[in-house]
């Protein structure tokens, strides 16, 4: 075992631990841990923009884009940190320009701007341009210019090394910071890293669904790691289906798409979101677009012999158009699918893309052991963190700005924290319970396959707490889950070896997995009421009076070593918009 | 050895109703050398839907034959660069590779990219290609003051180098060269890349430094334009010709 010192530490390499890492490296001596190389991070997948009320090509202010972030999360929003993440956005989309970042640019030479959903002039009137971006790669140039000044500040990596424990040391009755262990994949061998502060900064959880845009590694390790050491996870049953995904397969195809003029049609060619969303149309927020296109396939209007998908049809739209702004997704139609999108719609199915929910944090990035009580040297950014300026529903082109708002707020609260207090005591054998977990994986001689489980886990996602959810099937979810788990007890893993043993990772990724879809499902059981991504057709309507709040779920122990899932809720901050009735 | 499995469950998202399965044969490079000093082949026999993936193929031979099978992989649709190989014995994604593209009536061979140190199976040692990125200078630099708003430029000088700024660092180009495979001491295509990215962005102003960095030894003029690079490049990038209009500006000094 080896032991690191550092004043700072990250965890992850996506938009939001470069972003924090370029930050916190200037003002203290930081590590950034991460299992993929940096730019192999999933900020590379998002394509269509990041959003910013620049006015380069029309009328646009921060207040309208505060309000429709407010609208778009179904009012479960905290209006504060929405309007930090609208007014700040100006900021880092120019902080990133001058990091070198190639944006499309405007006729006269500014960053250009597009349509995207939920984003609209004067709350809600039509559709505006406010997402900049760079043709349908916008993630990979943000997560390049990221790394690439990485490489500048001199940031220091390491890379594949898996996060697989949070050290917290009690020193007068406060819960302190103390590291983090990480497991080596090169090696097999575990590092503790001490630090002052930790960020975690290590994206989202969407692999326990089977159709899914995520990437495999998406497994929540850093939400995992948070609520095995007792911490909170908020609004958990708040998961996004973006509305087109290659069909059965869950790639994703940008909204930038349907900003371009694309429109969604069923099987009897109609422009079926007319219906659904008189004024934004396809541009509908994507909770409301991934219900519509569900709503025709179940009423029978669906695409092909089974019916299970409608069509993204981009052949209106000029060939150069498409090659200059969307040239990655028209590719990614031809490689997968075989069809020439100039000429053919593209068969297309809500995909399981983004966890609104994950690890309370105030605006500062600091992490919230209650309602209120901050961890003392933990931060948090990106889609590992709930801040929450998603709330219910995040808008297209929110997460790549939340990135970088957040994740540069709390490198820079991390480091300032960093810079004046001391180290924490690391807690007595302080890799202990990443070794047990590793050794008793290496040496179970159980039965349980980790791809049996995991396939199950997925297909009770994808079945019961989806789109569409009821108490029956979220309780079905629950059963099958807690079931799971047992199970998983008793996997075992083929190679034993230490060296980049990586069925090893998969098997403790799976126990992940198993944890938090256990956390979404209960705590969309207890939301008895249809808010924004979550949805419940025994009880259609938001409710404001019981439910106008966030969810908090806590891991309880009991004293025979039992765990249960105990539910709390935290209110929503409310500043200037009182909820309304949404409609697009 | 052959492992043969008879069954048909547990496939990638792209299999439903009546698929129609092919029996296909993977040969694999395996090397472990907790396990043994030299690498050797071996076969694995799957049935699949010849629309699926290597990727999709690799999977279901690690998740249900062979969990020691050790290769990299993220995001499964060709954006993060992590699983480039050698396929067929040419450099390409397993993600973005679907077996009916590469005849699977006859084994289809699989293994780790060239000219980087196999650590285990298809995981390479990326390091020295990540220090010939960072060798060059990969990012913008700028003198005087910062504008208050973005530094305008034109949609034309944004266009000039938007073909390398699709680079992804999986390292196909730079592990299909010739050069490279014989002396790992030259830049590789994909740092060259990465230079040309930044030579041709108008804002930028380090041009001159980078095509120093580039006029060294192991430099631009390695380059034998065998289109090797340009064959491999699963984001569609005209690598040799990038290379060349290094070449160029070193000898004109106008970029």
């Amino acid at each position: 075992m080896k032991i690191h010192k550092y004043d700072t530490v990250i965890v992850g390499a996506g938009g939001a631990g470069m972003r924090a890492a370029i930050e916190s490296t200037k003002r203290s001596r930081t590590a950034v841990l991460t299992k993929l190389y940096p730019t192999r991070s999933h900020t590379g997948a998002a394509q269509g923009g990041m959003a910013a009320a620049l006015a380069n090509v029309e009328e646009d202010n921060w207040e309208w884009h505060t309000f429709d972030t407010v609208k778009g999360g179904d009012y479960l929003v905290d209006q504060d940190a929405a309007e930090i993440l609208a007014k700040e956005a100006i900021d880092a989309v120019l902080d990133l320009e001058k990091m070198g970042l190639p944006f499309n640019r405007t006729p006269g030479g500014t960053i250009d701007q597009r349509r995207f959903g939920g984003h609209s002039r004067n709350h809600g009137e039509a559709p505006v341009r406010r997402s900049c971006y760079a043709a349908d790669r916008t993630g990979h140039m943000i997560l390049q210019t990221l790394y690439q000044n990485c490489v500048k500040e001199g940031v220091e990596f390491y890379n594949e090394f898996y996060v697989l424990d949070l050290l917290l040391s009690e020193v007068d009755g406060v819960k302190r910071t103390a590291g983090v262990v990480a497991y080596d994949l090169a090696t097999g061998e575990i590092h503790v890293f001490q630090a002052k502060a930790v960020i975690f900064a290590s994206g989202g959880n969407g692999k326990f669904y089977k159709v899914s845009s995520n990437a495999h590694t998406l497994t929540g390790d850093g939400q995992a790691a948070a609520w095995r050491r007792g911490l909170p996870l908020e609004d958990m049953e708040f998961f996004q289906f973006h509305p087109t995904g290659i069909w059965r397969m869950g790639i994703l195809l940008t909204e930038g798409a349907r900003g371009e003029g694309g429109i969604l049609r069923n099987k009897d060619g109609e422009r079926f979101m007319e219906k659904y969303a008189p004024v934004m149309k396809d541009l509908a927020s994507r909770d409301v677009v991934s219900r519509s296109i569900y709503t025709e396939i179940r009423e029978g209007r669906g695409c092909g012999p089974e019916g299970d998908h409608v069509f993204l049809d981009l052949t209106h739209l000029p060939p150069e158009q498409l090659d200059a702004k969307l040239p990655d997704i028209t590719e990614f139609a031809r490689t997968y699918l075989g069809i020439e999108p100039y000429t053919d719609p593209i068969p297309i199915q809500p995909t399981a893309h983004y966890a609104m929910g994950g690890i309370p944090t105030n605006v500062q990035g600091e992490v919230l052991l209650d309602n209120t009580t901050v961890v003392p040297g933990l931060y948090a950014a990106g889609e590992v963190a709930c801040v929450s300026v998603h709330g219910a529903n995040r808008l297209g082109t929110n997460s790549l700005l939340d990135i970088n708002v957040f994740g540069k707020r709390a490198g820079i609260a991390a480091a300032e924290y960093a810079a004046t207090a001391d180290y924490v005591e690391l807690p007595e054998d302080p890799a202990s319970l990443v070794v047990e977990q590793v050794e008793r994986l290496r040496s179970s001689t159980g039965t349980e396959r980790v791809t049996e489980i995991r396939k199950a886990l997925q297909d009770t996602m994808d079945k019961n707490v989806m789109v569409f959810r009821t108490e029956q099937t979220l309780k079905e979810a629950v059963d099958e889950i807690a079931a799971l788990r047992k199970r998983y007890k008793n996997v075992s893993v083929q190679d034993k070896g230490k060296r980049f043993n990586t069925d090893l990772l998969e098997a403790i990724e799976l126990g992940n997995l198993l944890e938090l879809a256990e956390v979404t499902a209960v705590s969309a059981l207890a939301r008895k009421e249809s808010r924004g991504g979550h949805y419940r057709e025994d009880y259609p309507d938001r409710d404001d009076v019981n439910f106008m709040r966030h969810t908090m779920a806590y891991r309880e122990v009991d004293a025979d070593g039992n765990e249960s899932i105990r539910l709390d809720y935290k209110p929503v901050v409310q500043t200037r918009y009182q909820p309304m009735e949404r409609k697009y | 050895m052959t492992t043969t499995l008879d069954k048909t469950e547990g496939l990638g998202p792209a299999v439903a109703g009546a698929a129609p399965y092919i029996t296909a044969t993977f040969r694999i490079r395996r090397f472990n050398p907790e396990v043994a000093e030299e690498a050797a082949w071996e076969d694995f026999e799957i049935e699949i839907d010849p629309k699926e993936r290597v990727l999709d193929a690799l999977h279901k031979i690690k998740w249900e034959m062979d969990g020691t099978l050790t290769f990299r992989r993220s995001c499964a649709h060709g954006i993060c660069g992590s699983d480039a190989m050698r396929i067929n014995g040419r450099n390409r994604l397993a993600c973005k590779t679907l077996i009916k593209d590469i005849n699977p009536e006859k084994p289809i061979t699989v293994e780790a990219i060239k000219g980087l140190t196999v650590l285990k199976d298809l995981v390479v040692d990326m390091e020295p290609f990540f220090q010939a990125y960072r060798d060059v200078m990969p990012f913008l630099v700028t003198t005087g003051n910062e504008p208050t708003r973005e530094r305008l430029q034109s949609a034309e000088d944004r266009e000039r180098f938007d073909d390398t700024t699709k680079c992804i660092l999986c390292a196909a180009c730079t592990s299909s060269c010739p050069v490279f495979w014989n002396d790992g001491q030259y830049f590789g295509p994909a740092a060259i890349v990465n230079a040309h990215r930044f030579i041709f962005d108008s804002r930028d102003e380090a041009g001159e430094q980078r095509l120093e960095i580039l006029n060294d030894r192991d430099g631009v003029w390695r380059c034998r334009t065998t289109f090797n690079c340009t064959d491999a490049c699963p984001r569609g990038i005209e690598v040799t010709k990038a290379i060349q209009e290094v070449k160029r500006a070193l000898i004109t000094r106008r970029f």
